[in-house]
């Protein structure tokens, strides 16, 4: 009855497995989420009233698309979503299934955070910039995203914390990874000690997450 | 010679606001120091951004040097832009960049080599006296210092013409006398013209040699400081004049002839109010006053009551030295 209590019946090759699966996971769609994130973020700050590439109309639609995303539970978009994995990628399984869901999950999510990290940055410095003669390229690479760095950085951290669940909840449609783990052993099976050993490793995860995101933010603050 | 040429200018942010500016003109000249005055939201900010087109007018033109801003392309107005330096209220620097690097901005956007960058840097941090502080981050620095960083970076590249935007107003009084001395030591030795908005009466005192007083986007009154200063001709500038503590004595209650008389220049420290009281043997009583100096001015404004003897004379003697009103 309490035979849980000694982790005997763990299989800790399967742990150490999904654990890597999970940060594949993690890495593979943090990485992409600030390719397109980030970016996106700049277009939606920039295409705004009174900036530089002040654009109603395609302000509008950036906007529209991130609400979009975002308004869907993450659970449903993984779903909905399977066949666009399908036609990217070739399979809605395994890691490379779950990076196409997890990218859509949370870029516009990061995008959202990046945009307001930029209006964060006081006006006059904008102006100052512009009115030094600058181009458009280099208001964003040498001012707009150093003066943003420590909050680009925060919101980084906040996001992938957000994609380490989205990853857990990936485990339903077959992403494998330790949500898959928890999901099959923990819950289906009721191998309570599986559950404990997933929910601590994800725990340690999101906090070293934090940490490190923690450092680099007072690495790079000059406030 | 006129360097920027503002031809009835206007400026409305959305349909059905009113005009943030409406129908300003405005000619300044080569070389002087021309101040904007007025309350905020009267669309100082609006106008002075209309000369380096951060702010494009919705009618009427600014050129410089006869060159139309709002034509300009893009690689154009970059070009009126490394002519043309801005300082700001805030300073507007890179947080993220230490003082040398805030300096060395526009030389990068303007792609200066390296050595050249460094040496100019070294050149403006010691015109502006921060040295010593070219490797601190504009969080450990004080406001008169943020905003010299914020006067060196703006000259980086050797511009005509600098726009001052409320440049001393987050300053308390004596940083804010320091860096308009440094402003107009810009405009004597390097010639620079400066347009100076301000809401503050003393600084255009102390610094300009013209100045516009704007009222809700309009131009309520516009002339050499003396003039606008010593005889504002509108209500707004009389009540800016207030703010400044210039106050209207009422000098209703004197029993006798009451003027004001008005001298510019080095007579302000010749006998002359007792030579007339002796020439004439009218009494002169001193009703209100003040001495003080418009730029490199001396000036002085005497509220007199006359009685007794010849006061007509006592008047003509007045006027051959400045200006006496009712």
């Amino acid at each position: 009855m309490t035979e849980w209590l000694t982790f005997e019946r763990i299989d800790w090759p399967d742990i150490a497995l999904a654990t890597l699966d999970t940060l594949a996971m993690l890495g593979g769609s943090m990485l992409l989420t600030v390719l397109i994130g980030l970016p996106l973020g700049v277009a939606l700050f920039l295409t705004d009233e009174r900036e530089v590439w002040a654009n109603r109309p395609l302000h509008a639609v950036l906007s529209a698309l991130v609400n979009l995303l975002r308004s869907l539970p993450f659970i449903i978009l993984l779903i909905v979503l399977i066949p666009v994995t399908l036609a990217l990628v070739g399979t809605s399984l395994g890691v490379a299934g779950a990076i196409v869901p997890l990218v859509a999950g949370a870029a516009p999510f990061f995008a959202r955070l990046v945009e307001t990290a930029l209006r964060e940055i006081d006006r006059n410095t904008i102006e100052a910039v512009q009115a030094m003669g600058a181009t458009t390229r280099d208001l964003v690479w040498r001012a707009l995203l150093p003066e943003a760095l420590p909050g680009i950085i925060a919101a980084g951290t906040v996001t992938a914390i957000a994609l380490v669940s989205y990853t857990a909840m990936a485990g339903v449609v077959g992403a494998g990874g330790l949500g898959d783990l928890a999901i099959r052993y923990g819950y289906q099976r009721f191998q309570t000690d599986v559950m404990i050993v997933t929910v601590a490793l994800l725990v340690v995860l999101v906090q070293l997450l934090q940490m490190l995101g923690d450092r680099l933010v007072r690495h790079f603050s000059r406030r | 010679m006129r360097l920027i040429q503002i031809d009835a200018v206007s400026r409305q942010f959305s349909p059905g606001a009113l005009l943030a500016v409406d129908g300003v003109s405005l000619d300044i000249a080569q070389g002087e120091v021309f101040g904007i005055i007025g309350r905020s939201g009267a669309g100082k900010s609006t106008l002075v951004r209309m000369i380096n087109g951060l702010e494009t007018p919705d009618d009427g033109s600014v050129r410089i040097e006869g060159t139309h801003v709002a034509a300009l392309d893009a690689a154009g107005l970059r070009g009126l832009r490394r002519r043309v330096g801005m300082v700001f209220q805030s300073f507007g620097l890179l947080a993220s960049a230490t003082a040398a690097d805030n300096v060395a901005f526009p030389l990068r956007v303007a792609g200066e080599d390296r050595a050249a960058i460094r040496a100019r840097v070294a050149e403006l941090l010691e015109r502006v006296g921060l040295t010593a502080q070219a490797g601190q981050y504009p969080a450990q620095l004080s406001g008169g210092q943020k905003q010299r960083v914020g006067i060196a970076r703006a000259l980086a590249t050797r511009p005509d013409i600098l726009l001052c935007d409320e440049a001393t107003s987050a300053l308390d009084p004596e940083t804010t006398r320091d860096v308009l001395a440094l402003i107009a030591a810009l405009n004597r030795d390097l010639g620079l013209t400066i347009v100076l908005i301000t809401h503050e009466m003393d600084v255009v005192r102390q610094v300009c040699d013209r100045v516009a007083v704007l009222q809700a986007g309009r131009m309520v009154e516009a002339g050499t400081t003396a003039d606008v200063l010593l005889d504002p001709q509108h209500a707004e500038t009389r009540a800016l004049l207030a703010d400044a503590g210039v106050v209207e004595m009422d000098a209703q209650t004197f029993d006798g002839r009451v003027v004001r008389f008005t001298v510019l220049g080095d007579d302000v420290a010749s006998p002359m109010i007792s030579r007339i009281a002796k020439a004439t043997g009218t009494d002169i009583s001193i009703l209100d006053g003040r001495i003080g100096r418009l730029k490199d001015q001396a000036y002085g404004q005497l509220t007199l009551g006359l009685a007794g003897g010849d006061v007509t004379a006592a008047l003509a003697m007045m006027a051959a030295h400045g200006r006496v009103s009712a």
